[in-house]
């Protein structure tokens, strides 16, 4: 089979379009970049919208979290310390068993005419129940570092804001936020990337992968059972994903470049790898 | 476990809980927590050990030493770690056979692979098919380990790497003006320093192996995860405890285990740090630590 059959066969395999069957013998190196190259399409739907969704909340955790109010102080800290404190996998699991247990534990309500049960049972398939797993844990991870950068913000800057008569939201706005964001900016874009790694974990934990539509890893592992050949499909995750590492390096670059406009080259803080925040 | 768990169908209420929490595969169950522990307890200073190489091998002047350590450290920041969890232990497991194939099978095939199979002869497999089921157990885990201390090792790498390179150059340019060796230098100035800027990272370190642990489920090992699934499935009547779908408990269970174990090793870091920190003027060190968290 030739290279572009291939293509058209499962180029879209992994959100459902093309071939039925996953190739079974006889599997050529095309099929294993073409497949696996599909299912980076889940990669990249859970992490561009858990990061999207993920960035709103985490700033409303961070924001919680050095609240002066006793409680909105703890529940910040306590949901920062739950997904932050327990493994992602774990999450999943138990995410994933709640999910199921959803609707049968009395959710359901009678309307008369119709009955709303089968409304939780989308949390059971993974474009939603992982989803929101990771948006959960991006946004607590995410908050953390904001946290830290709120706590870094230069406190003249606010004593300039207050002695220009700024209420208290121009100075976040103008002031606050601004500075929050810079000073956060090169531990955001790791998060950003540990959390794309991370959700290479979303079908080996639970969440069935429907029709074996599944993601990079779940087609190379696929193929790794098939062939019994680890030396192939593996690198070829791998090499999917040192080039998305690349892309997100580069996007975030800009924005940080952009966010630090108004400095001179050499004070801009960098991107640099820290590990913090691997799952 | 207990005579009184003779008959469990007529028991019931605090009893019957009592009964159920000590059938024999809830006590597999509450060692498999040993079994995470043990990972961890072999794992941390494996990967440590692993880690110290590969720092040294990138500030190495051999250029051949410099690239491996380089690459070797570098290997985890673009890929995601699951990947060297699935890759590892199959590769690993492979390399011994086929090595145990080229020296003791007398007929070998053309290739190892054949279609859909990885074929070494009977001599050849590791164990060998004829072990007791505990070397296979102990096999999976020696895998296991060995995936993990890689993975780890390479990020210890860049944590010591990166602890190497904050220690003040002055002080090894000082040390180089009293006379001393590039071996000195390292011996004498370089390794004491090291650790104190290395410790935030070390202690993150920890935390991210503690949270990886359920990992080992994926490789095959008999973990807590595989017996929460095991035990909290719906049990008919056909069992002698049968109960519902109770995995969303056992799970939850896990969720605390694991938040205590990160609760209490936060702690333990802290002090640690205070400690190590005192009458030192650590900027960046502290820094690190702030912005981001220990944990």
């Amino acid at each position: 089979m030739s290279c572009l059959a291939s293509l058209s066969d499962y180029g879209l395999r992994a959100v459902g379009v093309g071939e039925r069957l996953l190739p079974k013998a006889d599997i050529s190196l095309c099929e294993q970049f073409v497949l696996i190259g599909s299912g980076l399409i889940w990669n990249i739907y859970f992490g561009v919208l858990a990061v999207a969704l993920g960035f709103g909340f985490s700033i409303l955790l961070a924001l919680g979290r050095a609240s002066q109010q006793g409680l909105v102080r703890r529940l910040c800290g306590g949901f920062i310390f739950l997904f932050r404190g327990s493994p992602l996998f774990i999450q999943f699991f138990f995410a994933y068993e709640a999910f199921v247990l959803l609707p049968k534990i009395g959710v359901e309500l009678d309307f008369g005419l119709f009955v709303l049960s089968a409304e939780t049972r989308w949390l059971t398939k993974a474009w939603a129940g992982a989803l929101l797993v990771l948006f959960c844990n991006t946004s607590a991870y995410t908050a953390e570092i904001f946290y830290g950068a709120l706590k870094a913000v230069p406190s003249g800057d606010m004593e300039a804001a207050r002695a220009y008569g700024m209420t208290g939201w121009q100075r976040f706005r103008h002031i606050i936020f601004p500075s929050m964001l810079r000073l956060a900016w090169p531990a955001y874009t790791n998060e950003v990337i540990f959390l794309f790694h991370a959700t290479t974990l979303v079908f080996f934990s639970g969440f069935p992968a429907w029709r074996q539509s599944g993601d990079a890893l779940y087609y190379a592992s696929y193929f790794a059972d098939k062939t019994f050949n680890p030396f192939i499909p593996y690198p070829i995750v791998a090499f999917y994903f040192i080039l998305l590492t690349l892309l997100i390096i580069g996007l975030f670059g800009l924005a940080g470049r952009w966010l630090n406009r108004h400095l001179p080259q050499a004070v801009r803080p960098r991107y640099r790898f820290r590990l913090n925040l691997l799952r | 476990m207990f005579a009184s768990c003779a008959d469990p169908s007529i028991l019931s209420g605090l009893h019957w809980l009592a009964c159920y929490l000590t059938t024999a595969k809830h006590i597999s169950f509450y060692s498999s927590f040993g079994t995470v522990l043990l990972l961890l307890a072999l794992a941390a200073p494996a990967a440590l050990l692993l880690g110290f190489a590969g720092a040294l091998a990138d500030r190495s002047q051999n250029w051949l030493l410099a690239l491996l350590g380089r690459a070797y450290i570098a290997m985890v920041r673009g890929v995601p770690d699951i990947v060297f969890f699935l890759f590892v232990p199959i590769a690993l497991d492979q390399a011994v056979e086929y090595i145990r194939n080229i020296l003791f099978c007398d007929e070998r095939a053309a290739s190892v692979w054949q279609g859909n199979d990885f074929v070494v002869c009977a001599a050849a497999k590791m164990p060998l098919s004829s072990a007791a089921p505990f070397v296979h157990t102990l096999w999976g885990f020696v895998l296991a380990l060995t995936a993990f201390a890689i993975v780890f090792g390479a990020f210890a790498g860049n944590v010591l790497a990166g602890a190497m390179r904050a220690v003040p150059r002055a002080q090894l340019e000082t040390g180089a003006a009293y006379g001393m060796t590039d071996r000195q230098v390292f011996r004498h100035i370089l390794l004491p320093q090291m650790w104190i800027y290395a410790l935030p990272g070390l202690s993150n370190l920890w935390m991210i192996l503690v949270k990886a642990t359920p990992l080992l489920f994926l490789l095959g090992v008999q973990d807590i995860v595989y017996w929460a699934r095991e035990l909290g499935g719906s049990k008919t009547s056909a069992y002698a405890y049968p109960h519902p779908d109770w995995r969303v408990w056992y799970f939850s269970g896990l969720l605390v285990f694991y938040l205590l174990l990160t609760f209490v090793s936060e702690r333990v870091f802290g002090l640690l740090m205070t400690r190590l920190g005192r009458g030192q003027a650590l900027q960046g060190a502290r820094q690190q630590g702030a912005l981001g968290g220990v944990l």
